[in-house]
Parts: structure tokens; sequence; C-alpha cells
């Protein structure tokens, strides 16, 4: 890292090369778009905590009373697709990636910039239509679109909750396409492949599931829509149609949609682990290598959602055990970050909060994923409560706690200044103390039968309203956690202390230049010599400055 | 291209070189994996769709033979010609602009258009058949709903639906269910690539391209080719199995 | 890595090769073939023609290994797409019950 030579601070970055609105709204470059999403992301996901909070609300008492079951319907449904399509999905490759693939490999933008302004665009009509559909009436389909719920019964507004979705789908492929397309041909000068940060590694892995899966959902809800339109009966049993075939082409798309969201969480926890640990990672190239693993055992196990919907109990069995080698590749990760953990000097930096969070988390979001591929233990437990905790222990506890920490790391890049520590490590805190006072008691409650979309509960079972009742404690807290960042990053944007262009100390390309980056990223194309996480031995630190480099004693 | 050497050619600036990248090789080899990589979702696309006539055609063979057999072979193997002769014009138009012939590129591509729109002109024929059919599925056209006659045994007439053994018109609203999501949806893009092409003519036109820079010329005729596959392979699918049972059955 | 002209006369030849599997698949379609056959010719030409497309009016002939991987990938997911939804369907009646 000694031969990267930080210029000084120059007059200008992306920041302030120009002002006004429409120097926003028409920008091509990375970072701004990057800040674009930022906004509009922390918008949907405020949207969609909301709807959260009245589920919990709601299920504080055993008896329906904050709301009518149609209610709760529309509102957990609302809830799954504003956080799913609008929040998870695009959460870190839109805003984290977006800023840092190019910087991470020492290029100027990514290489189709007016389509990644097309991208933030697309999501935003996408938005707009999904958010009109919600305010027009809602939609109760869950956010799955169940056939023939979805395409008969259903009174709510599925045609125009469809096409915000599909329109918002051509979003994450044209982001997909943009990192591919990057990363293959705008490398810098000796960034070869093995020499790109785990980051690149794990959004490119993203990348190949949003080209290859988005195209398939967005057919399959076009088909719902369709079907809506005309009744023909494609997905209707009654009219010879098969809505077996909806849920393999749904979940086809929707289970390595899965992967989209927790790759680049894992990519930001390579990071998170490898530089605050201050050492290379443990096994590179296995960590590398078990992103594109994922991505690619993550489209042969879709069938894992289908165990009781009238699948072939033969196909059961195979899904059931492709589920199974998912686990490897995800343990692989989670072995070589505790690996490189080992004998580290570790700085507990905010950042890293969350990043150690991520591992606990994960490792337990992902061994109850392995409870649920087993067929038998599923039929047990299939749309009760363990499935929500499950899914939200990867999901919250994984990508959330990721995202939160990616944003706290890369925030001096991005923003110019420091956010204040202290109040980082307090949130961090509650963050974890919250998530776990909300979801761990929703694995008991699901062993126990609470099915899932349901809003209420036998009054008898004293049991069920007392784990409720500190799940919606554990959700409140959970809440004042993320109010706390969201208040003190909007702080920090004016008074927090100016940072330095590399304030962690870090060899990684992105903080070889300076806070917050100019327009082009460089001031002078990068060439990279060395790997990705070039940390000096920690013997060598030692060394360094006790002993005098001796000469040879025969002479 | 070899590893991690995007950046070390420095070539003369051309005008449509994109600040952000280094040189026109470069900005050509994005340009086409990019087009690539959009064909592989357009593969994924329509490949939901495939599986959909897959299934629905394992299930129901009669009917789905029935319906196919409704179908003019003549017309769509006439598409099927036009769209071929369309494809050799716009590899032509490639060629032309390659060796820098503007005026035989300018020809190619307005052939190549008129070809495409000849192709919407004949599926529009083909889709007021089945307006006058009755065989528009369900009550996409709310004021004629799907309601075919369906022709008594000897009876030839070709504008009625000859149901051979097993098939039910319910089935064979499904063939056509899919038959209309899959050719709309072709036709939709072959729309989109008429708007492409006339981005491109334009562009021809104002003499633009040269030998040194044709990408876009290139990257669109792959998209005009990948339509046409998915036509090549629409066209026995849809049309052709199951010809050979023809008034048999 | 200049690239490659693709002469016009190998253009014509590739045009009245899809010209020929057109009239070769309409003509197949009429002859009774033994048991599923007609629908693996009809699909063997779609796919000779498909690959004809694809390998020269696209260039994939000339282009680099890339280029391949990405079609290959493609095709492979697709395949799975298939595969996977049919194991499902071709196995439902394994079983009395189900």
């Amino acid at each position: 890292m000694e031969e990267f030579v930080i210029p000084k601070q120059p007059g200008s970055n992306y920041l302030n090369a120009e002002y006004g609105l429409k120097s926003w709204l028409l920008t091509k470059d990375h970072k701004r778009i990057a800040l674009l999403y930022l906004g509009a992301i922390t918008f949907f996901f405020f949207i969609g905590s909301l709807y959260a909070m009245m589920i919990r609300l709601e299920l504080l008492t055993p008896q329906g009373d904050l709301m009518q079951s149609s209610t709760y319907n529309k509102t957990f449904t609302q809830h799954g697709i504003v956080m799913v399509f609008f929040f998870l999905i695009p959460a870190i490759p839109a805003t984290l990636g977006n800023f840092l693939i190019p910087m991470m490999i020492g290029a100027k933008d990514l290489a189709f910039p007016r389509i990644n302004l097309l991208s933030w665009y697309i999501y935003m009509a996408g938005g707009i239509i999904t958010i009109y559909a919600l305010l027009a009436g809602g939609v109760d389909t869950g956010w799955t679109f169940y056939v023939p719920y979805s395409t008969t019964f259903s009174n709510s507004y599925v045609i125009a909750t469809g096409v915000g979705i599909f329109i918002n789908g051509f979003s994450s492929i044209l982001t997909g396409l943009n990192f591919i397309v990057t990363i293959h041909t705008m490398r810098a000068p000796g960034m070869t492949w093995f020499r790109m940060p785990l980051f690149v590694w794990s959004h490119y892995a993203t990348s190949l599931i949003m080209i290859l899966g988005t195209p398939v959902v967005a057919i399959t809800i076009l088909l719902v829509a369709l079907e809506r339109l005309a009744h023909i009966g494609i997905f209707d049993p009654a009219a010879g149609g098969d809505p077996v075939l909806f849920q393999h082409l749904f979940w086809f798309y929707s289970h390595p949609a899965v992967y989209i969201m927790v790759l680049p969480a894992m990519g930001v926890v390579s990071e998170l682990i490898a530089n605050f640990s201050r050492k290379n990672i443990f096994g590179y190239k296995f960590v590398a290598f078990s992103s594109l693993a994922i991505a690619v055992l993550g489209f042969l196990v879709w069938g894992h959602h289908l165990f009781v919907a009238s699948q072939s109990v033969y196909a059961g069995m195979i899904f059931s055990f492709l589920s199974f080698t998912v686990a490897i590749p995800s343990a692989v990760k989670v072995f070589n970050w505790t690996a490189t953990l080992h004998k580290a000097s570790i700085s507990y930096d905010t950042p890293m909060l969350y990043g150690l969070g991520f591992i606990g988390l994960f490792t337990i979001g992902g061994l109850t994923g392995m409870f649920l591929a087993t067929l038998a233990v599923d039929v047990h437990v299939s749309d009760t409560y363990f499935v929500v905790a499950h899914f939200h222990y990867i999901m919250v506890g994984g990508t959330l706690l990721a995202y939160l920490g990616g944003l706290r790391y890369w925030w001096p890049k991005i923003s110019g200044r420091m956010y204040p520590e202290g109040w980082g490590r307090f949130s961090a805190l509650v963050v974890f103390v919250g998530f776990n006072l909300t979801f761990a008691p929703q694995f008991l409650l699901g062993y126990m039968g609470m099915p899932r979309r349901y809003h209420t509960y036998p009054v008898e079972l004293v049991s069920w309203q007392v784990l409720h009742v500190l799940s919606t404690a554990g959700a409140s807290i959970l809440g004042v956690g993320l109010m706390i960042p969201l208040i003190y990053l909007v702080w920090s944007m004016r008074y927090g202390r100016i940072a330095e262009a590399n304030p962690w100390h870090l060899p990684g390309l992105e903080w070889q230049t300076p806070s917050p980056p100019p327009t082009e990223n460089f001031l002078t194309t990068p060439i990279v010599t060395h790997e990705a996480y070039e940390f000096a031995p920690p013997e060598h630190k030692e060394v360094v400055g006790k002993f005098e480099r001796q000469q040879p004693a025969e002479s | 291209m070899p590893e991690g050497l995007a950046a070390t050619h420095e070539h003369a600036s051309h005008p449509a070189l994109r600040h952000h990248l280094e040189n026109m090789e470069q900005q050509r080899e994005a340009g086409t994996l990019g087009m690539w990589v959009f064909l592989v979702t357009e593969i994924m696309f329509f490949g939901g769709m495939f599986l959909a006539y897959t299934l629905f055609r394992y299930e129901y063979p009669a009917a789905f033979v029935s319906a196919s057999n409704h179908l003019d072979i003549k017309l769509g193997a006439l598409t099927t010609g036009v769209l071929i002769v369309s494809s050799f014009t716009m590899a032509m138009a490639v060629y032309s602009t390659q060796i820098g012939r503007q005026k035989a590129t300018i020809i190619c591509l307005i052939l190549t258009m008129i070809l495409g729109a000849t192709f919407l002109g004949v599926k529009a024929i083909e889709y007021h058949d089945k307006y006058n059919d009755q065989l528009i599925p369900g009550q996409l056209i709310p004021w004629r709903p799907f309601n075919p006659e369906v022709a008594k045994p000897g009876d030839t007439d070709p504008h009625k639906l000859h149901l051979i053994e097993g098939a039910t018109t319910q089935n064979v609203q499904l063939f056509y269910w899919i038959y209309f999501a899959m050719t709309g949806m072709h036709a939709l893009h072959m729309i989109i690539g008429l708007g492409i092409m006339t981005v491109i003519l334009i562009m021809a036109w104002r003499g633009k391209f040269s030998p040194e820079y044709h990408a876009p010329v290139e990257i669109s005729g792959l998209y005009w080719h990948f339509v046409d596959i998915i036509w090549i392979f629409l066209f026995p699918l849809l049309y052709l199995l199951g010809r050979h049972l023809e008034h048999g059955g | 890595m200049s690239e490659h002209i693709v002469q016009p006369r190998i253009y014509i030849m590739i045009f009245l090769a899809l010209m020929l599997g057109t009239g070769l698949t309409v003509l197949a379609a009429f002859y009774d073939f033994p048991g599923p056959l007609n629908a693996v010719v009809a699909l063997t030409i779609a796919c000779l023609k498909a690959t004809l497309v694809v390998l020269y009016f696209m260039h994939v002939r000339y282009s680099g290994r890339l280029i391949w991987l990405v079609i290959i990938a493609a095709i492979f997911w697709l395949a799975i797409m298939f595969a996977i939804t049919f194991s499902d369907y071709w196995t439902r009646n394994w079983l009395p019950i189900s």
C-alpha cells in the first residue's frame, strides 16, 4: 500500500462538481446514482417498516382488535412486497455496489452510465406504480402472488402491483448487466480476477442471478396480470391449467432472489472482516468461488418451497438434498471469516460490530434453513412462524445488518464526513438486541404451531401471547436502533468530522483516492500491483523498529 | 481479452468514445458483451413461456395438435422466410459498414425494416383470422370471447376447429393463450427492433459510421438476429408439430 | 483483438442453408414419423438453424471465449429450468397416492 501516494484534496469532488436538482436527476456519475438509490431505498424501507410495526402491534393481543383480517392480509402483503422488491433486492447492489464496484476495480464509471441512470428511473417508476396500488386499495395476495387466489379470487390491486414489480425487475436486470460488463471489461491495469476485492466477486455472482432469474419472474407476473384480465385459466385447475406451474416459475426466480439479497451482504461482510482484522482473508479463492457456487446452486433448490404444494415426493427428495448442498459454500464463507478473525488484531469499530453480528445471525438463519430443507420437518413447520423467523434471520439479521455496516464503513468515502463512533456502536448494539428479541421468540411460536399470515391466535394460549409481546417489544427496540443511524448519518453530513482519504488505513483501491472522490474516481488511473487484502503479516509488524537488520556473522 | 489490461492501450480519441472508457476497442467490447448478456435475459424471459408451452403440450397433446393444425401453415412459412431474409440483409448491413459503404448500409437497413414490417403485417392478418374465427382466448377481446365453431366429422371448412380424438375446446383455448402470449411478445420485440433500426438508419444517414466505428450497427444486429432465432423455434412448435395428423385422427 | 469481417459469400451460404432448413422442416412435418420423432426432427432442424444464425450472422464463431461462455450459461440455465421443473411432473404419478 505504500506505493500509493494519496493526492491532496482537489478542489472538486463528485458532490460539489455540479449543483442543482438537474445535475442530480440527469447525472451519469455512478456515485451520484448510488445516492439517488440510497434516498429512494431509505424511503421504501421506511414504508415497509411502518407495515411491519402495524403487524407487530396487531399481534400484541390474541384478538383482531387493531384491524380486520382483510386489512391484516394487505398489511403483511405490502410489508413483504415493499421490503423484498424495493428494499432488499436493490439495497446493497444499487447503493454500495453502484458506488464501489468501479472504484474497487479502478474504473472511472460503470460500463453503461446512461443505462445505470435509466435503471434508477425504472426503479422509481415501478415504485410509484406500486405505491399507487397500495394507496388505491392495496393488495392482499401475499408477496408470493399465489394462484389461483391472485388470478381469480382476490379483489385487490393485483394487476397494478404486478406491473410495478414487473417494471422494477428491469432495473434489477440492468444493474446486473452493468456490473457484469464492467467487471469483465473495465478493470484497471494489473487488476486480475484474483486481485479483486471479495465485494466485487459477490456482486458478480449476484449479477448472474439478476440476469438469469429476474426475466422469469417478469414473465410469470405478466402471465398473472393477463390471466386476471382474460380469465382463461392457465393457472386454474378447473380450466385445465396448472397452479403448480406458477409456483415453479415464481420460485425459479424467487428462491435465487434470496441470494440476490444475501450475496452482496456476504461481500460487505468479507470486506469488514478482512479489513477490521487487518489480515488477508483466510482462503481468498474459496470465499470468491463460494459466491459463484451459491449463485449456481441457488438455482437448483427452488422446489423446497413446494414440499406441501402437491409436488411429486421424488422431486421433493431431490430438492431436499440439493437444498443441503447450498449449505456447503455458505459454511465455507462462515468458517473462513471466523478463521480470519483467529489471532487477528481486531478493531471493534461500528462496521465491524455489524459484521460480527452478521456472522452469528446468518449462521442461525442458515442452520434453521437446514431444518426447513428436511422434508419431514418442513411438513410440520411449513407456513408457520418458524419460516418467518428463519428468513428474517437471513434478510434482516443478514442483509440489513451488512447493509448498515457497509454504509457506516464507506460513509467517510461517500459523504466525506465521519459519523459519530459512540452513537454508531450504541445503535449497533440496540439493533442486535432488538433484532434477536423480535425474531427469536418467533422460532418458538412457529415450532408450537402459530401459522404465518394470521392476525389472531387462541386467547387460552398464554405462552403464545407472551412470545408475541416479547417480539413486539423487540421490534420497538429494533425500530429505535434503526432511527438512531438515520438521525446521526444525516447529522454527520453537515456536522461530522471531515474524513481523511483513508480513515481506516486500508489497502483497498477505493481508499486510495480523496474522500469524497472526484467525479472520475481517481486522479490518474491506478495500476494495481498487490493482492486485495495485503496487510503486512503481524510478525513483521512486531519486528519493525526493534531489531536492526543483522549482517551475517561470518565475513 | 487479457487479464486486467483494459486500460493499457492508448488510441487517438475517436469522437464517439465515451469519456469513462479508455479506447474504442474497450467500448466495442463492452457494448457487445452487454448486448449478449441482455440476450441471455431475453432467453430466460421467453424460456418461461416455452416451459409453459412444453408442460401443456405434454398434458394435452390432442388439443394442441388440433389447435396447431388450425393455424395457417402457408402464412407461417412465409413469415419464417421473410424473417430469414431480413436476418440476411441485416448481416449484409453490418458487412457494409465494416467495409465503409454508407449507401449499401442504408439500403440494407431499409430492406431489413421493410421485411420486418412485412412480418408484422402478415402477423396482423393472422391475428385477424383468429379474431374472425373467435379464437382469441378468454375475455381478452370483451365483445368477442373465445367461442370457436367446432367442425363435425367430414366438414372441411378451414374456419372451423377440427378436434381430433381426446381434444377439448377448453384445452384448445390454452394453446391459443400460449400462442398469443408467445407470438405477441415476439411481435413486441419486432416492433422494438424496428424502433432500434430507425435510430441506426438515421445514424447511418448522417454518416456516423465508419470501419473504425460501427459497433451500434453490429450490436443492434445481434438483437435482430436473436428475435429471428426465437421465431425459428416458434414456427415448428406452434405451426408444425402435429401436421402429420391433419385430417387424420 | 481486431474484429473478423465475415465475407458475403459466407452470409449467402448460411442464408441458403436457413431457407433449405425451413423448407425441410415444413416437408418433414407432413411425413408421419414413428412415435415422437416428428417433434425430434422439427426441433433438431430448428436447433441447427439457430446455431447457424448464432455462429455466423451473430459472429460467435469469430468471437472470444467470453461470448461462448455467456451463451453456454444461458442454455445451461434454461436446461436447469426445464429439467428440474419436469422432474416434478414426470414423477408425480409414480406413487399410487399423491
